[in-house]
């Protein structure tokens, strides 16, 4: 190669290197300034709240100041209020009742019926897998009349033991559904190897499958215990009475007192019912995403 | 420790038959090893030993008692997976007493086996591992170790070593025949592999297409296969098969390759091929056999000089593999590394007649 | 010597392990244990949902007091009203509009933060996921706060770029955007999710093959990263369609469908007319309008899941 051809390329490559390099970047900085534009708008709504929430009343109320800022100093009052003056512990109890029973049902059924259909296949599993991803689809709002009536001839109409009736229907379908996915990804070899060992089909689900499964366990308990806790339908059809209500209901219906609206005490109330949710999101968020993504990805 | 019977053993799917009428009787302590392409069974026939296929028709028996029925728990086997099979979430120790576990041994006894297996195997500082922070190796002796401890009347290995890289193949390989000459167990051994066959049995099955094609020792198959399968299955390179025909040269028989080559059939032999003469034939001849013409080996008994012009060359080290064509069909030699020509050049090569064998290819059967 | 062994022992075994082990055999039948622990799953199914779901349509061709059979009587009075059109308009309007929204907001951050490096990439999706975790009947009871008349804080900030105040929920159409921001904003996440999963399983190499064939960023997106992801952009819209068409809170609690029914979708025209009116029939034959729209995405969603779950392996 003579010297000529070798530098001609050579500097056209320094060039282009760093022209790829600096577009790069703008392209990084686009995306930055795009994604804080985007979280803006996100976050916004929950900001709002947590600054109403820690206002009190006279601040809320004169918008003496930038609504967006506390001025006039933090205060739990609103916090004190809520605890000692409504009925919020009422709500968050039946809710945790309702919520932990919801998670301990749907578990139950859909780990042995996704062991059942992920592996053991009978005549007319196939048909009933599909019947269940189906039945996933059935949104709350289709089918919460006729659930009215039959609650209601059950004898448990305003009883949040109805809930713990109805609220399966909102989680095994789908928990069942990523189960079977993530049962099925469990090789055919270690079933073989744990029969040969000697287990028993119960064995089998509790020592190998289960342990083995543990993050799609994970993802399905989180799955259910956020539908339950934030089911609304429902508790809006089924409750009506405070000593029975939940929290997302309790909140928004009976905080909210003749026409004053008491918004610091009804952002306090909302921000603590979402709590448990977001707790379980900030310290399990990989499970919980495994479980959102699992319904398209793992059929 | 016990001996394993297959009498008329049948597998069908549907109406695919897997494996036909299969007979087999396994001595105890001895180590079988079914090999054959894929799909010819050998895995189905091991899985119905297992007891993880039901069998379609037939009996199995092991250790005298007739196990068609019986679950896979209640057979007293153990089974060694291709993919290891190790239960992820259980160390090393645990994996290999969760058997001993379930059937409810004694905790002291189900260390006094675990230590003693892991001392064997050499994983003693494994024990507390997860499958996951083991090499494919050590995954390996692991899921042999898994198979001891449980002191089984059968070893059954599913093509166990066919994950691992080539290296460790040969290692595990002699590591499994020292385990087996520790511990004795009756072993059947399910391989695609001809080499790990020839190293690792007492006896060799080849299967092709559900059925067992031969069996015999690895010395047997190699110089006396039966049919044409086997012939080309067992050796590596594989057997020469060149089409030919048999003819009289007077009083003795020939072989003809081509207008111009003919290979004089041994006198010992003509008694044997007396039938075939005038037929259409496939000539058997291993590599070894085509070799160099300097030198001492050979130099006796019945060979066959011949020139050829050499297509391919391929030095392996300790020999040279040399290709050519007779009549189009490609043929292998092996010859010393300092006697070989390069590629396009002729070189005179001498074929040892002693080993050769005649098929009949209408019925591909060894004549 | 070995072969008599077999012979003899093996009849000895059999005539005594047969009697029992077709007992066992019954008993072990997987297919038994296997139907048995779906029982309990069949039961939530058939009795909470595929009952519920017939009884609807009996329950629909009832009088209000449920005392007499009156055919499709509710059906056609409900197509004769305005009232239900205007329903059946707003939900159409809310559904498409909302669902092309939260897909395309979807679409451009997943890639804003695929284009991130990897490990800031776990912390902005942390973020922009909060207000899917967040129970929707709460967070709506926030936005509700921010457009509150008096106390907007929306409009405070409108304020001070000059803009006049917005009569968030008071005015009708304003009405239906709000409901629609508020659903968009609680939605986009999910879309955001599901293709930031869908962006990661495209294979690098392709993107790599492309870039030495010379493609552009936008070629490599078209030609590329949307056919890989055609079936889970396809599955996401069409379940998101379902999901916001059938969506009940957003509407319950900010407008209860009001003003003058502009912001009524199914879900709270069934409630109302249902449950806040008392005439159950009538209720369960608003519902059972979504049943068509659902069903035919449903069917789709469930053929691009087959699809890819085959692409898949």
């Amino acid at each position: 190669m003579t010297a000529a051809t070798a530098t001609t390329p050579l500097t056209r490559g320094v060039f282009g290197r760093a022209s790829l390099k600096r577009n790069r970047r703008w392209a990084l900085i686009a995306s930055y300034v795009f994604l804080i534009v985007f979280a803006i708008f996100f976050l916004l709504p929950p900001y709002y709240m947590i600054i109403t929430a820690l206002k009190s009343d006279a601040e809320v109320a004169h918008m003496a100041h930038n609504p967006w800022i506390i001025a006039e100093g933090i205060t739990f009052e609103q916090f004190k209020l809520l605890f000692t003056q409504s009925d919020f512990l009422i709500f968050f109890k039946n809710t945790a009742i309702v919520t932990v029973c919801t998670v301990v049902i749907t578990m139950c059924i859909s780990v042995l019926a996704a062991f059942s259909l992920g592996r053991m296949k009978f005549w007319g599993s196939g048909i009933l897998a599909t019947g269940i991803f189906l039945t996933y689809l059935v949104p709350d709002t289709l089918l919460f009349i006729p659930l009215f009536q039959i609650v209601k001839s059950l004898g448990l109409l305003n009883s949040y033991w109805g809930m713990v009736l109805v609220y399966p229907t909102l989680t095994v379908p789908f928990c069942t559904w990523i189960m079977i996915g993530y049962f099925q990804s469990i090789p055919k070899e270690l079933d073989e190897a744990a029969l040969i060992d000697g287990a028993g089909q119960m064995q089998m689900l509790f020592k190998i499958f289960i342990p083995v499964a543990l993050p799609g366990i994970i993802a399905a308990t989180i799955f259910s215990f956020t539908v339950s806790w934030a089911a609304f339908v429902y508790p809006m059809t089924f409750l009506y009475s405070a000593d029975q209500q939940v929290l997302t209901v309790g909140t928004v219906t009976s905080l909210i007192k003749a026409d004053v609206y008491k918004w610091g005490m009804l952002m306090a109330g909302a921000l603590v019912a979402a709590a448990p949710p977001l707790i379980i999101y900030a310290f399990l968020m990989d499970y919980y995403i495994a479980g959102l993504t699992a319904g398209a990805t793992k059929g | 420790m016990a001996e394993v019977a297959l009498r008329n053993v049948v597998k069908k799917y549907d109406d695919v038959v897997a494996v036909s009428s299969i007979n087999l009787d396994i001595p105890n302590n001895e180590f079988l090893v079914l090999v054959g392409p894929s799909g010819c069974g050998k895995s189905t026939t091991l899985r119905m030993i297992a007891g993880l296929e039901e069998i379609t028709a037939g009996e199995i028996v092991i250790g005298g008692e007739v196990v068609n029925d019986l679950p896979p728990k209640d057979r007293d086997i153990a089974m060694v997976f291709q993919n290891y099979a190790l239960y992820p979430h259980m160390t090393v120790a645990e994996n290999m007493s969760f058997g001993l576990k379930l059937r409810k041994f004694a905790k002291d006894e189900i260390k006094a086996r675990v230590d003693n297996a892991a001392k064997i195997l050499d994983i003693t500082e494994l024990l507390t591992r997860r499958p996951k922070q083991l090499s494919g190796g050590q995954r390996q002796r692991v899921a042999m170790g898994r198979a001891i401890v449980r002191n089984p009347k059968v070893f059954l290995f599913d093509e166990p070593l066919s994950n691992l890289d080539a290296k460790l193949r040969v290692q595990m390989r002699t590591e499994i025949k020292r385990v087996h000459q520790k511990v004795k167990t009756t072993t059947i051994y399910v391989t695609h592999d001809q080499v790990e066959a020839m190293t690792l049995a007492d006896r060799i099955v080849v299967m092709n297409g559900g059925k067992i094609e031969q069996i015999g020792s690895p010395n047997d198959l190699y110089h006396h296969p039966k049919t044409r399968f086997v012939a080309g299955f067992i050796g590596s390179p594989a057997m020469n098969l060149i089409p030919a025909k048999l003819e009289t040269n007077g009083s003795s028989l020939k072989v003809r390759l081509s207008d111009n080559l003919s290979f004089p059939v041994p006198e010992n032999r003509a008694a044997r091929y007396r039938g075939a003469i005038g037929k259409d034939v496939l000539l058997g001849l291993r590599p070894e056999h085509i070799t160099e013409t300097r030198g001492a080996n050979g130099a006796s008994g019945n060979s066959h000089e011949f020139p050829a012009t050499l297509d391919v060359v391929e030095p392996m080290g300790m020999e040279t593999m040399v290709f050519f064509k007779v009549d189009g069909v490609e043929v292998c030699g092996r010859v010393e590394p300092t006697a070989a020509k390069g590629s396009g050049e002729t070189m005179l090569l001498r074929a040892n007649l002693d080993h050769m064998h005649l098929i009949d290819p209408n019925t591909n059967r060894v004549l | 010597m070995a072969d008599t062994l077999h012979s003899w022992n093996p009849t000895v075994a059999t005539t005594a392990a047969r009697p029992a082990s077709k007992l066992l055999k019954f008993l072990r039948r997987r297919s038994a244990i296997a139907f048995v622990m779906c029982l309990p799953l069949m039961t939530v199914i058939g009795g909470l949902v595929i009952y519920p779901a017939f009884y609807s349509i009996y329950l629909s061709m009832l009088n209000k007091s449920q005392t007499r059979f009156i055919g499709l009587s509710n059906f056609t009075y409900l197509l004769s009203r305005d009232v239900f059109w205007m329903v059946v308009e707003q939900s159409a309007i809310f559904a498409l509009t909302a669902v092309f929204f939260k897909a395309l907001i979807g679409l451009v951050t997943a890639h804003l933060i695929n284009n991130l490096p990897v490990k800031g990439q776990r912390k902005w999706r942390g973020m922009l996921l909060v207000p899917w975790v967040i129970p929707l009947a709460l967070s709506t009871l926030g936005w509700w706060w921010m457009f509150d008349p008096t106390h907007s804080a929306l409009n405070w900030i409108i304020n001070l770029f000059g803009g006049d105040e917005i009569a968030w929920l008071s005015n009708p159409y304003w009405a239906r955007f709000s409901v629609i921001l508020v659903n968009v904003w609680y939605g986009a996440p999910f879309f955001l999710i599901m293709y930031l999963a869908a962006l990661k399983s495209v294979p690098e190499q392709l993107y790599e093959a492309a870039a030495i064939d010379g493609a552009s960023a936008w070629q490599k997106f078209v030609h590329i990263t949307l056919p890989m992801m055609r079936n889970i952009i396809a599955i996401t819209i069409l379940f998101s369609l379902i999901v916001t068409f059938a969506n009940f809170d957003i509407v319950q609690i900010m407008t209860a469908g009001g003003p003058r029914n502009m912001t009524h979708v199914f879900a709270t025209y069934s409630f109302l007319t249902g449950i806040r009116s008392g005439d159950l029939p009538l209720g369960s034959a608003v519902s059972l309008f979504m049943l068509p729209i659902l069903a035919v995405s449903a069917i789709f969603i469930l053929r691009g899941v087959r699809k890819r779950g085959r692409e898949i392996g």
